[in-house]
């Protein structure tokens, strides 16, 4: 079981960019074809400063926290990790070459079915480099104990 | 396709559904390196059988982005608010998913028209994969 005790643990604030090439990728990757989110000139076209974030890659760039060791201090092993719940709550865009503060606290932590599923629910703030703040991300993760 | 405007909109209109191709081992390797989720249960089969799993299976937030996409391709994204899924079920290699969505609501928040939508995954045996909510300002 996860212990209740890291419930509220501040986790290393980080930075992390999207470089425009790794957007198209993703881009590629999950077959989109408008093209704001593979052209630059499409998405000035459109209106915005650069590449635009598509909804979900805040999550990938919170992958990037180059801290894992919290991870291990909580004792979650990745082989007993599922993705449980995610969400975003948008206040602005982000684009491609900002460098975005990553500040992330573990929210709550509890069990089910008798202790054999712990869950850990991760809250993330981000923020622009202008100090304005872009989103909020929450995740839940299950972790299976026997 | 016409925008979606709010006044014309009405709770159960659906969206225009997005269909994608079965999921395969490329679709997830691609993903894993473009989304820098490098777990290997999404990529490596020895390691997926080890954790129990008989194969490698498709990351959640794959599907996720697929649901972005839909809702993309309805508004524009900077009239994105919130975006929230729940992960029911395990899209395995195969699955072939499409992605739907409807308005459920009509309000007002922060001086904004705005409505709530129901969001889903569903393979082509018809079993749900996701199941969210988004809420768009229009």
């Amino acid at each position: 079981m996860i212990d209740k005790k890291h419930i509220g643990k501040v986790l290393p604030g980080f930075k992390a960019v999207a470089e425009a090439g790794q957007l198209r990728f993703f881009a590629k990757a999950i077959g989109e074809t408008n093209p704001v989110y593979l052209d630059e000139a499409a998405a000035r076209d459109a209106g915005h400063p650069g590449l635009p974030l598509p909804p979900t890659f805040l999550f990938s760039l919170e992958l990037l926290n180059p801290s894992t060791a919290w991870r291990d201090e909580m004792g979650i092993r990745r082989d007993r990790i599922l993705h449980g719940e995610q969400s975003f709550d948008y206040h602005r865009m982000a684009y491609a070459g900002e460098a975005l503060q990553f500040d992330t606290r573990i929210a709550d932590v509890y069990d089910k079915k008798g202790g054999a599923l712990s869950f850990v629910i991760r809250e993330t703030r981000v923020t622009n480099p202008r100090g304005e703040h872009v989103a909020d991300l929450r995740s839940s993760l299950v972790h299976r104990n026997v | 396709m016409s925008k979606p405007s709010y006044d014309t909109l009405q709770v159960g209109d659906t969206l225009p559904s997005l269909t994608l191709d079965p999921v395969n081992r490329t679709t997830l390797a691609l993903f894993g390196g473009a989304s820098n989720d490098h777990n290997p249960i999404h990529i490596d089969i020895d390691f997926a059988r080890k954790a129990g799993m008989p194969d490698v299976f498709a990351h959640g937030m794959l599907s996720m982005a697929w649901l972005g996409r839909l809702l993309t391709q309805w508004v524009d994204q900077r009239q994105l608010r919130h975006f929230s899924v729940r992960f029911t079920g395990i899209t395995h290699l195969g699955h072939r998913i499409t992605c739907s969505g409807k308005v459920v609501e009509k309000f007002e928040a922060g001086g904004e028209q705005r409505v709530k939508l129901e969001i889903q995954t569903v393979n082509q045996y018809g079993d749900v994969k996701i199941l969210g909510d988004a809420v768009v300002a229009l």
